[in-house]
């Protein structure tokens, strides 16, 4: 068994709830390994007796799983209503500019991912962006792209 | 296990007398979300750091929130004996005086403090020169029933929640009430649904009561993606043994054989705190075989969901634990019939199930003489936008919304004007700045166009367009429609082609009538609410604020300009 499959192994069989489905081994996999690799889909599907395609189409609706290696870190720009109104657009707009991308997604030498997130759930803090998910509350444009230029100034690799 | 509930609570006030009047002095940080946005993690681990280089002995909890989230992070110091003295906006630097000073020294600092709250017992004089924080206008108003213990307790302690009347419900439904009579309690109280629906909770109840299935699930609903509200993961943060005990106290009432408690996945600050409420519970006796000495057994799982706001959906939500993609069921057979795994169950919201304990114990009369009308008991506002003070209070029902905004948020920041409120979520509404003399109460409210909702409440200055927040919404529902019924699907992205279009000041005197059409096609023709309710708040708008829909298509400008800045919004939806 390879490496990568004997990850997907254990997290799949290291469940502890005892609701076991589809989506709970997806999840673990995704808890392991940051995302969920084509192994997954025909692990899982063997585990739960399903076809890859029926794994597939839980997979794909959930949008917090990928389907490559993660990058270093993630930044999450919450684009919620009460973020809006308090100038989450130019917070993007600062952080997509800081990390040197157009839109959602990773820089290409995989060090960064920037995404949207429809509500952190820190409304009352807002604007709201969150670090490696650790969240950091009534940014600014400037604060936000300082928090994105502090992580790729980061040494080392690996999280 | 082997302790009666008896000796268990005795145990309980034994350790409270000891934390709140020993030989130490006990500080509280606020970690909820909100704290954690606001840095409370970084003060938390400061306090620690600034104890131990001082050589000053205290008790640190990490507990919820106090609800005043813009003066977070908060923290607080209770010397023994003595009354709660807090801090607001608290930095690693003020950390350090603080210690020295209030926690080490005795004296506390009265030009920083935010507000003192005096204790129950206490015969302390209460401080001289600081405000009481009841006082404050984001406390003055509240009643608080759900959030009793949030900010006061640690979370991740259930002997705290105990000493504190934690579990003595539960007791009391089992030993000295029936289902029936806890059943009958519930429906005194007229409690009703706070998800959305504001179903009578009692009524629901009833029809899972009445099926003699042997295998019957109570479903609790904590996905909560609306943007504006947090109230249910607050709850989870804050006292997760309340909605522990609720879910219990309703399992017992319906005759079902285990709950299910259903948060999105990744929330992690939710997750563990409820995860060690069931855990914790389940050690003292109160889940598992034979509760409590009775014959009633019962368990709680938590299971988790992808990210997906329609798994908020109760048909979806029974979907998504079962693993599968987060769409909404044909109905009939309703839950109740068959539910989870073909079961018959009963889904509530978070906070619904979180009044219960407070129901049983005080009798559902008590709760019905709080509120307004039919709508009983009170309602957890969370607020945010342009406000003055943005968090999260708990007032009765019946309280008028102005109030609300003009006096106990303090209305808006920096003195500009109040435009528009955006009630209830993202399927809500919103209510003009000359419309919000209204009070809180779900017919009230719905007349006007809005809805209590989820609760939040997000207030916007004269510097917004109506517009530009629209398309936000919209946008949001589109990325969220789960694609299963295509007049959401479809009505959603066509919508918000036709509100991208009028931001770029491109829209035609049609646009308005085409944006009618499809919104009756979204809610004659869609199986759950994400469509039904979907146009909510492109009608409420236009109901509102028509004149601003047609500056931008008539004379093509944006009388606040927000609608020619650069706008985002998610590459893909959902595949």
């Amino acid at each position: 068994m390879s490496g990568l499959v004997q990850r997907i192994h254990d997290a799949v069989y290291g469940q502890t709830q005892p609701t076991v489905t589809v989506l709970s081994s997806l999840l673990a996999v995704e808890d392991e390994l940051g995302y969920i690799p084509k192994e997954a889909l025909e692990f899982v599907a063997e585990f739960s007796n399903a076809t890859v395609n029926d794994v597939w189409a839980v997979a794909s609706f959930y949008p917090n799983f990928r389907f490559d290696p993660p990058a270093e870190h993630v930044v999450d720009v919450c684009w919620g209503a009460s973020c809006h109104l308090v100038g989450a657009m130019n917070i993007f707009k600062s952080v997509l500019e800081a990390a040197g991308l157009d839109d959602e997604g990773d820089t290409p030498d995989k060090r960064l991912t920037v995404r949207f997130n429809s509500c952190l759930g820190a409304c009352s803090q807002a604007p709201v962006i969150a670090i490696d998910h650790h969240l950091a509350g009534r940014v600014n444009p400037e604060s936000a792209a300082n928090h994105v230029t502090c992580l790729l100034q980061q040494d080392g690799h690996g999280k | 296990m082997a302790s009666s509930f008896l000796e268990i609570g005795l145990e309980a006030g034994k350790r409270w007398q000891e934390l709140t009047a020993g030989e130490r002095p006990w500080i509280r940080i606020g970690t909820a979300l909100c704290g954690e946005a606001a840095g409370a993690f970084e003060v938390a681990d400061a306090v620690e750091a600034a104890l131990e280089s001082q050589g000053v002995s205290a008790t640190v909890s990490r507990v919820g929130c106090l609800g005043l989230c813009f003066a977070e992070p908060i923290l607080d110091v209770q010397l023994p004996g003595g009354h709660r003295i807090f801090y607001g906006n608290v930095d690693s630097e003020s950390v350090s005086e603080i210690i020295s000073t209030h926690v080490a020294g005795g004296t506390p600092i009265t030009a920083k403090a935010l507000g003192y709250l005096a204790q129950e017992g206490s015969t302390a004089p209460v401080p001289d020169g600081i405000p009481d924080l009841n006082k404050h206008p984001m406390k003055a108003w509240e009643n608080r029933i759900v959030l009793r213990n949030a900010g006061n307790i640690d979370p991740l302690d259930i002997y705290q929640y105990i000493a504190n009347g934690g579990y003595q419900a539960l007791h009391k439904s089992l030993t000295d009430l029936n289902r029936e009579e806890t059943l009958n309690e519930v429906k005194a109280s007229g409690l009703r649904g706070r998800g959305g629906a504001a179903f009578p909770t009692a009524t629901k109840w009833s029809f899972l009561a009445g099926n003699p299935a042997p295998e019957k699930f109570v479903l609790c609903n904590c996905e909560e993606g609306d943007p504006g509200a947090f109230n249910d993961k607050n709850i989870l943060e804050s006292d997760p043994n309340t909605l522990v005990e609720g879910v219990i106290i309703a399992g017992h009432a319906t005759g079902a054989t285990k709950g299910y408690i259903f948060i999105r996945h990744g929330h992690n600050g939710p997750i563990d705190r409820c995860r060690a409420a069931v855990d914790q519970a389940r050690e003292l006796g109160f889940l598992g075989e034979n509760i409590m000495g009775t014959d009633f057994s019962y368990e709680i799982e938590i299971a988790l969901t992808g990210d997906s706001y329609v798994a908020g959906e109760e048909s979806a939500l029974m979907e998504a634990i079962e693993g599968k993609r987060a769409m909404p069921r044909f109905r009939p057979p309703f839950p109740a019939q068959v539910g989870l795994f073909g079961k018959p169950t009963n889904i509530n919201n978070v906070k619904t199930l979180a009044y219960v304990p407070e129901i049983v114990s005080k009798g559902g009369e008590w709760f019905a003489g709080i509120g307004h009308d039919t709508s009983t008991g009170t309602v957890i506002l969370c607020l945010s936008g342009n406000l003055k003070y943005t968090g999260m209070i708990e007032v009765p029902l019946g309280m008028n919304l102005k109030d609300v905004i003009y006096e106990a948020a303090g209305g808006m920041k920096e003195g500009k004007t109040l435009k528009f409120l955006q009630t209830g979520g993202p399927l809500g509404g919103v209510l003009g700045a000359d419309n919000i003399d209204v009070l809180l109460d779900f017919e009230v409210l719905r007349a006007a166009g809005a809805i209590v909702g989820s609760g939040g409440l997000i207030a916007a200055d004269d510097s917004t367009c109506i517009v530009d927040l629209t398309r936000s919404l919209i946008a949001f529902c589109q990325y969220e429609s789960c694609g299963k019924c295509f007049p959401c699907r479809m009505g959603m992205s066509h919508l918000l082609e036709v509100l991208e279009r009028l931001c770029r000041l491109e829209g035609t005197t049609d646009d308005l009538a085409l944006m009618q059409k499809i919104g009756v096609n979204m809610q004659a023709g869609s199986l759950c609410g994400h469509g039904q309710l979907g146009f909510n708040p492109v009608s409420s708008a236009l109901r509102y604020f028509g004149p601003e829909f047609d500056t931008h298509i008539v004379e093509h400008t944006c009388p606040t300009g927000t609608c020619l800045e650069p706008s985002y919004s998610p590459a893909q939806s959902r595949r």
